[in-house]
């Protein structure tokens, strides 16, 4: 019968445990924080509060002679929250790269069921029917604001490569109405192509990923040789591209006066639904449309899902060897300061401050841990350029963000490992029986 | 040998601690051989040596332009060429432009050249009499409960069909099975078509060929072979890259990404953590046993064999921990790669993984255990059995 009980017991403790985290890692910060001033309102103004403010006290006014082992628990969250974060920050870098190179009040024209600019293919009477849909803006000579574009890729050698060794890289055949489509697009130096001439610019990203891309350098695609002219910088996925007279690039792709994708912008982001409707009511065109926020967040969705699942799987693996290793040292804490505890039972203390004295010291190892992996990833990893393909196509290049919401999820997490880590041994100290404990040498 | 009765007894004599370090070296090599093996099938990728024999040939400009028909026979008969095939990619998708699929349409010689895919040979005689035929790989037929003699329909990403829609109908007839399993992630995944039936029915392909396989029959010749496939086509409009299978692959997953970069870098924090984690359970350990220690040393016990007696806990605590997760990591792969139906594809834990991570844990045994072990070797009996 006691046996099934205290089974029973020990069953229930992990439910709540198991529930409780799963709330903690998925609650908002303001309910967390609701949770944080009503225990501050607890500790300060309630007898039991300030009981476990003053054990509190003697437990860490005693740490210095547990810095070794309080240590584990310090760096080994540091670990896990180092990795947490970095992971994260890698799928937020390459989600934010993304998400900046669409708004709201721009449209991207493919043909119907292509999932990416490369694979698309629009005829040139469909480019003039999309270009007179409504909504769309118009510059102050009265011009509408429509880029019609031709997305190829190339093969270009890779800096730091081997001899032979070619990447692939996003080109982008453009007209003149690209540089006022995209505002952002700015040159950093030398000058733009000029039209009809066998020139480029390069993506600053592109720049750094491949090699030769120099104003006044040549480069060879296939059996051609183009001149680098400029280096453009917009804070985007075009970073990592190369942008070249769109007539010149169809000559050299065999593409005729079709092109891939039509980008417009919009006189508002409220016109889009018109505009979508009319282009798929006209019986001439086979066309989706989309706003760009739409497109670029739909291409990072697939590999920003995987790196958040990759971090969440790896970070939840360290975090349970965190806990285990958070468990032994406190569990070594309460064996150390068996006497002590079973002292202050002794003169009347109760059972709640101690446990929950012994968790706030957990907890604030915990946070210490935090903070340091944070910190920690945060030197290491914020800016750290990465690339890999995406759309289908190229090199797109990307920095790490650690964002704050990053952070909060880091810290979040190496409190949650405190807590249960903290939880099992200061239910241990409540229960420690007072004499033999007062006994114990 | 003769005192592992002695160590073991060490080990356990505080049960909850043990237990608990050997929970989070569990955890730490159950990563270590999820992420290694990941990280070796990205390297192995395409090394096979099927790989090294055949040559791919696609445009210099860029892998999605395309190549004349004209150049397969002028291929064949390069010297050192034993057989030619080609293939163009299809971009399929099955009810979303999302689901995308590897789909290539090839050529009818195709299969020859890659013995590594099985095909029950009735079915290859069936693939080859019907137009609108497709191989199927085992792992696709699973992930969306395929059945041959099905018709399905597939949206080209890439190429309308001749009346203008994307939806392109075909028959499955058979199942591709890679030969070797532990190899095969990617054949697995694979859907083949007719080129012909593609080239007829798309209004864009006009004759043209995505890239081109060819075997070659000496691997040592591989390089000037596809030296003298790339001059057929110098200074043309179709200017080629030939490059041996293993290379190309290589490239494409270092363009994917750095993977050996981020798997180390994960590991390497880790097995960092372990280390101090360990090594603290070890330390506490020798701390507590400083009389037992002077003890065994009164009863003869010599320095060198103390040393060796803590030294030998650590390396057994590390090595129980990380077989354990080794294990669990060698059971957990295929139950994840069967439970998410085929889109995870997680590689079993390798030789070469066990290897290392055998390696791993006695240094990381070692290591951990020479700070106490020293310490119990230079015990003073006199000061150790008084306490001071």
């Amino acid at each position: 019968m006691g046996i099934l009980k205290s089974f029973l017991r020990g069953l229930g403790l992990f439910l709540l445990v198991i529930v409780g985290i799963g709330a903690w890692l998925a609650l908002p910060w303001p309910f967390l924080l609701g949770l944080v001033v009503i225990f501050l309102a607890w500790m300060f103004f309630t007898r039991r509060g300030r009981q476990t403010g003053s054990v509190t006290q003697v437990g860490l006014s005693t740490l210095g002679q547990r810095i070794g082992s309080s240590s584990v628990i310090v760096i080994g969250i540091a670990g896990v929250v180092a990795v947490l974060v970095a992971l994260l920050a890698m799928a937020e870098g390459y989600r934010e790269t993304l998400r900046k190179s669409g708004g709201e009040d721009s449209a991207i024209v493919l043909r119907g069921a292509s999932a990416a600019e490369v694979m698309s293919t629009l005829m040139h009477d469909s480019v003039n029917v999309i270009g007179q849909a409504p909504g769309i803006a118009r510059d102050a000579q009265g011009r509408a604001l429509v880029s019609p574009e031709l997305v190829v890729a190339a093969n270009l050698p890779i800096k730091g490569g081997l001899p032979d060794e070619d990447g692939s890289v996003q080109l982008r055949g453009v007209g003149e109405a690209a540089w006022t489509v995209r505002p952002n697009v700015k040159i950093t130096a030398g000058r733009k192509f000029s039209t009809g001439r066998r020139e480029l610019v390069a993506g600053s990203g592109a720049q750094r990923q491949f090699a030769g891309l120099e104003p006044g350098k040549q480069i060879r695609l296939g059996n051609q040789t183009w001149d680098v002219v400029g280096i453009f910088h917009s804070g985007d996925a075009m970073d990592s591209e190369l942008w070249g007279d769109a007539e010149v690039v169809a000559t050299t792709y065999r593409r005729g006066s079709s092109r891939t994708s039509v980008t417009a912008k919009l006189v508002s982001a409220d016109a889009f639904k018109g505009f979508k409707e009319t282009l798929s009511k006209d019986p001439r065109l086979d066309v989706d449309a989309s706003t760009t926020l739409d497109y670029f967040s739909k291409q990072s969705e697939g590999m920003t899902k995987v790196i958040r699942i990759i971090g969440m799987v790896v970070g939840g693996i360290m975090a349970i060897g965190a806990v285990f290793g958070a468990l032994n040292t406190m569990f070594a804490t309460v064996a150390t300061r068996a006497r002590e505890i079973a002292t202050l039972r002794a003169i009347g203390f109760r059972g709640v401050p101690v446990v929950v004295a012994v968790m706030l010291e957990t907890m604030l190892l915990a946070l210490l841990g935090g903070l340091l992996g944070g910190v920690l990833a945060w030197l290491i990893f914020n800016g750290f350029t990465a690339s890999t393909i995406a759309g289908g196509v190229g090199q797109l290049t990307f920095e790490f963000k650690v964002s704050p919401e990053v952070l909060w999820t880091g810290i979040k997490w190496a409190l949650a490992i405190g807590f249960v880590g903290g939880l099992f041994p200061a239910l241990r100290a409540a229960q420690l029986p007072v004499t033999e404990a007062l006994r114990a040498a | 040998m003769k005192y592992l009765h002695l160590i073991w007894a060490e080990l356990f004599r505080r049960k909850t601690r043990t237990i608990l370090t050997l929970v989070s070296i569990l955890a730490a090599f159950l990563l270590f051989g999820m992420l290694n093996g990941v990280r070796e099938s990205f390297d192995q990728a395409g090394q096979s040596a099927q790989g090294a024999k055949r040559l791919q040939t696609g445009s210099r400009l860029s892998f999605i332009d395309t190549l004349p028909l004209s150049l397969n026979d002028r291929i064949a008969r390069t010297d050192g060429v034993t057989a030619v095939t080609y293939a163009n990619w299809f971009g399929g998708a099955y009810q979303d432009a999302r689901n995308q699929i590897f789909s290539f349409a090839v050529a009818p010689n195709y299969l020859d050249l890659y013995p590594e895919i099985e095909v029950d040979p009735a079915q290859r005689q069936a693939f080859a009499q019907t137009r609108t035929g497709i191989l199927v790989g085992e792992g696709l037929m699973k992930r969306f409960g395929w059945k041959v003699g099905q018709k399905i329909p597939l949206l080209s990403t890439i190429f309308p069909n001749r009346d203008g829609s994307k939806n392109w109908s075909f028959d499955i007839v058979g199942v591709m099975k890679p030969k070797d399993k532990a190899a095969g992630g990617w054949y697995d995944q694979m859907l083949l078509m007719h080129w012909k039936y593609f080239d007829e029915s798309s209004p864009y392909n006009r004759g043209s060929v995505g890239w081109y396989v060819s075997g070659v029959g000496d691997v040592n010749q591989a390089d000037r072979v596809a030296k003298a496939i790339d001059s057929l086509s110098a200074n043309s409009d179709h200017e080629t890259k030939t490059q041996t299978e293993a290379a190309a692959t290589a490239s494409w997953m270092k363009q994917m990404a750095d993977i050996g970069l981020i798997v180390g870098s994960i590991m390497g924090a880790v097995f960092f953590t372990l280390l101090l984690l360990t090594g603290n359970t070890m330390a506490q350990a020798v701390r507590e046993r400083i009389p037992e220690l002077a003890v065994l040393k009164t009863l003869g016990f010599s320095n060198g064999s103390v040393l060796g007696l803590v030294l030998a806990e650590s390396v057994l605590l590390v090595l129980i921990g990380g077989v354990l997760g080794l294990g669990l990591a060698a059971l957990l792969g295929p139950v994840l790669s069967a439970g998410s139906g085929g889109v995870i594809n997680m590689p079993p834990v390798g030789a070469r993984s066990w290897a290392m991570g055998l390696g791993l844990m006695l240094a990381i045994g070692l290591l951990v255990g020479a700070l106490p072990a020293l310490r119990a070797m230079r015990l003073n009996i006199v000061d150790a059995l008084t306490g001071r």
